[in-house]
């Protein structure tokens, strides 16, 4: 590895700095050096012409599910640093839903180990709750001096309200950011699609979007009276949105997150059964989707995760009712969310702040910018090139995207680790 | 040649029979024109023809099947099919084989014909891809049960004349009913006008999408009806409450004379069975010989089925092996 890299020609985008100018970049030892019109690069720099396209800050994915430990059929940690890489991700919050559940120090660091060569950053998120099963708090003291940043229980929500009093109150003292999966369990642990017309038409037991909306409403009353760092992992839906903006003009410190499946996809993405449309939360209405569209625009929600979650045909190729919820998305990210871009609903830097410098914020990360000193962590992409999404040519080692086929603008070309290329596309 | 292969040159377009939804009109109807002569031919003494001798028939319940089952195992060795009877207690799938496996499994055995009922919405339809014989449909969770609906137009037909224009109500637990469904689909293609019946936390307003007016008063909704189709309270889809108790459930929505008295004078009375005596029909109209179809509905099952099979089979026994 070369120890300076010129990056020459670029479109320098930072939605941090609303940044958009051609110009170049020069890192040093892994981190952005400068940044200009033309930078002063010493002669021994490794020069990377990127041919005018576009060089924004590597993104951050605030949602990912792994394999490791437990269940490395689906996928392992190199795998998913690959995927990660050809998506254009540097960085990889990975969800606690593993076996053993990450629910403490010496679990976290495990996976920080066995994530130490992989080719992007894993940041995991550790449990709310012990074994996630809602009843007693984790380590979040302990934890949270050790450096981590956020804890989650995946793709389960902290659904005793005396115990998420505590929580909040409790990761307050070291401001942790507590992320919670917003679905009340009994509208939504028997149900597998959003509630109405399709799933009586399917015969299917729905989950209704108040499911979500409940849950929200209520801890937001809780965060009046104890006030936290709190973060809403997925919205979904209308009602959600009008909460989620109400608090945030009431200026509570909340944030929120979509996965890209809810603004690109409504129910009917489901057709015949087909489980690899099967999500927690369910894809919902059109309306829905539009207003999480909307909210995205507006700035209601912040965040755009993939929400990846490898799961292995025997899991998906059973009828929907029993088939596990999920989708791998780290590698259609960029392209899906330029549709926003490209559909004239957003700009590019708008789109672009949701999966850099808002999670960084979120997170207290010092990625997610172009700034010099952070962390060399770049993402080049041809926001144009049109393709259609092939799931063969994937390289996640499962294939469960709901997206194969679809025609979409935008492809990742470079990922920039710390200074080092972990991706390059090849035709 | 039987008389059921001359009367139909129709050839069924669809290589299985999944639902009733994606059906059209003449479809329908040439299934029960087809089921009429096989009235007639399971009425005779000698029952027996042999359009489907040579052919493998197998029945996959892994749900628990009385009736349903025995109309086909009746209506595949009436045409002269071998028939074999699997279900899911006492078999690889109790061992832990999955649904698709199983399907590999048996289609390796060469079928023709594959009857399956299964606990899960699309089930059915997911095990048709695995498979290169033709499958039937005989109730996939809550999402449909094509033959019921098809034997319950038969016996609408042959006691109404016709179908369109009719006033059906589908009264009960429609929320976990797969007959419901297939019911709606078929009566809307062939022209009657639905109404639901029930309460709506068992007839929910999302029904009013495939096309029925949703009631959630008996006798508002049985008004000049023509036909009451009844339907099994489902109480093992059932996780919690829906209703308070089994004696209000019966009092709001039980057929008896007095919420019948409202629909027409000649209103056919229907039940996909087992029936809940007490529960969702009162026992005297449930054997109101004049009133109930009940019992031809049973009878009329195997016949719609005899023809089901037969259709599903016509373009492979057409093309024969060549020999």
């Amino acid at each position: 590895m070369s120890l300076f890299t010129h990056y020459k020609n670029a479109r320098l985008l930072d939605p941090a700095s609303n940044m958009d100018m051609v110009g170049e970049l020069l890192t040093k030892n892994g981190r952005i050096a400068a940044i200009g019109e033309a930078v002063d690069a010493p002669d021994i720099a490794m020069t990377i012409n990127c041919n005018g396209k576009c060089l924004c800050p590597g993104l951050i994915d605030m949602r990912v599910f792994v394999g490791i430990p437990g269940a490395d059929y689906k996928d392992t940690i190199e795998n998913t640093g690959e995927a990660a890489a050809a998506g254009g991700v540097t960085t990889v919050c990975v969800q606690p839903v593993t076996d053993p559940i990450i629910d403490d120090l010496a679990r976290v660091e495990y996976l920080e180990n066995r994530a130490r060569k992989a080719k992007a950053n894993f940041i995991p998120f550790p449990a709310i709750t012990k074994q996630i099963e809602g009843r007693e708090m984790t380590e979040i003291g302990l934890m949270s001096k050790a450096g981590v940043k956020a804890f989650s229980d995946g793709n389960k929500s902290v659904a005793n309200p005396a115990l998420m009093t505590r929580v909040l109150k409790y990761s307050s003292m070291f401001d942790a950011l507590i992320i919670q999966h917003l679905a009340v369990p009994e509208l939504s642990d028997s149900g597998c699609v959003n509630a109405g017309a399709l799933a009586t038409r399917l015969g299917l037991p729905g989950i209704p979007t108040a499911a979500e909306t409940i849950m929200l409403e209520r801890d937001l009353r809780l965060l009046k009276s104890t006030p936290a760092r709190y973060h809403a992992a997925q919205i979904t839906c209308q009602d959600s949105i009008e909460v989620l903006a109400a608090a945030k003009q009431n200026k509570m410190t909340v944030s929120a997150g979509v996965a890209v499946p809810h603004f690109a996809l409504n129910e009917y993405a489901i057709e015949d059964y087909r489980t690899f449309t099967r999500l927690s939360p369910p894809l919902r209405s059109e309306d829905d989707r539009l207003a999480v569209v909307n909210a995205l625009k507006e700035g209601v929600i912040d965040v755009i995760v993939s929400s990846h979650d490898p799961e292995d045909p025997e899991s998906k190729r059973v009828p929907f009712e029993v088939a596990e919820t999920g989708v791998i998305g780290l590698e259609t990210i960029l392209p899906v969310s330029l549709e926003l871009y490209h559909n004239g609903i957003m700009p590019l830097l708008d789109i672009l702040a949701k999966m850099t410098c808002n999670p960084a914020r979120i997170l207290g990360l010092n990625s997610g910018v172009l700034n010099v000193g952070a962390p060399a962590d770049l993402c080049i992409f041809d926001p144009y090139t049109p393709h259609k999404i092939d799931a063969e040519k994937m390289v996640s080692l499962t294939k469960n995207t709901p997206f194969d086929g679809r025609p979409v603008q935008g492809r990742v070309l470079r990922t920039v680790v710390n200074g080092e290329t972990v991706f390059e596309y090849q035709k | 040649m039987s008389t059921a292969d001359n009367a139909a040159d129709f050839v069924f377009q669809h290589q299985h029979l999944l639902g009733i939804e994606g059906l059209k009109e003449q479809d329908i109807t040439c299934i029960l024109d087809l089921a009429d002569q096989y009235v007639e031919q399971n009425r005779k003494t000698n029952k027996k023809t042999n359009i489907l001798t040579g052919l493998t028939q197998i029945n996959l319940f892994y749900e628990n099947s009385t009736r349903t089952r025995m109309s086909f195992e009746l209506a595949g060795k009436r045409l002269g099919a071998d028939v074999i009877n699997m279900s899911a207690s006492g078999s690889s799938i109790k061992k832990g084989e999955t649904l698709l496996d199983t399907a590999s499994t048996l289609n390796a055995m060469r079928p023709d014909l594959l009857v399956v009922r299964h606990g899960n919405s699309g089930a059915v339809k997911l095990l048709s891809r695995k498979v290169n014989c033709a499958v039937l449909n005989a109730g996939d969770g809550k999402h449909e049960h094509p033959t019921q609906a098809l034997l319950d137009a038969l016996t609408i037909r042959r006691r109404k004349g016709r179908i369109a224009r009719l006033t059906v109500a589908i009264c009960g637990d429609v929320l976990h009913s797969r007959v419901a469904r297939s019911n709606i689909h078929l009566l809307n293609i062939m022209g009657a006008r639905v109404r639901v019946i029930g309460p709506s936390t068992l007839a929910p307003a999302s029904i009013a999408a495939l096309g029925a007016e949703v009631y959630h008063d008996m006798k508002e909704g049985l008004k000049d009806c023509d036909i009451v189709m009844m339907l099994r309270l489902q109480t093992e889809r059932m996780h919690g409450g829906y209703f308070p108790s089994i004696s209000e459930y019966f009092t709001l929505f039980g057929l008896d004379y007095e919420k019948l008295s409202v629909a027409r004078e000649d209103a056919l009375i229907m039940h996909p069975g087992p029936m809940n005596r007490g529960v969702e029909i009162d026992a005297a109209v449930a054997d109101d010989l004049t009133r109930s179809a009940i019992q031809e509905q049973v009878e009329m099952g195997v016949a719609v089925r005899m023809a089901c099979l037969d259709l599903l089979t016509r373009k492979k026994r057409n093309a024969g092996d060549g020999q």
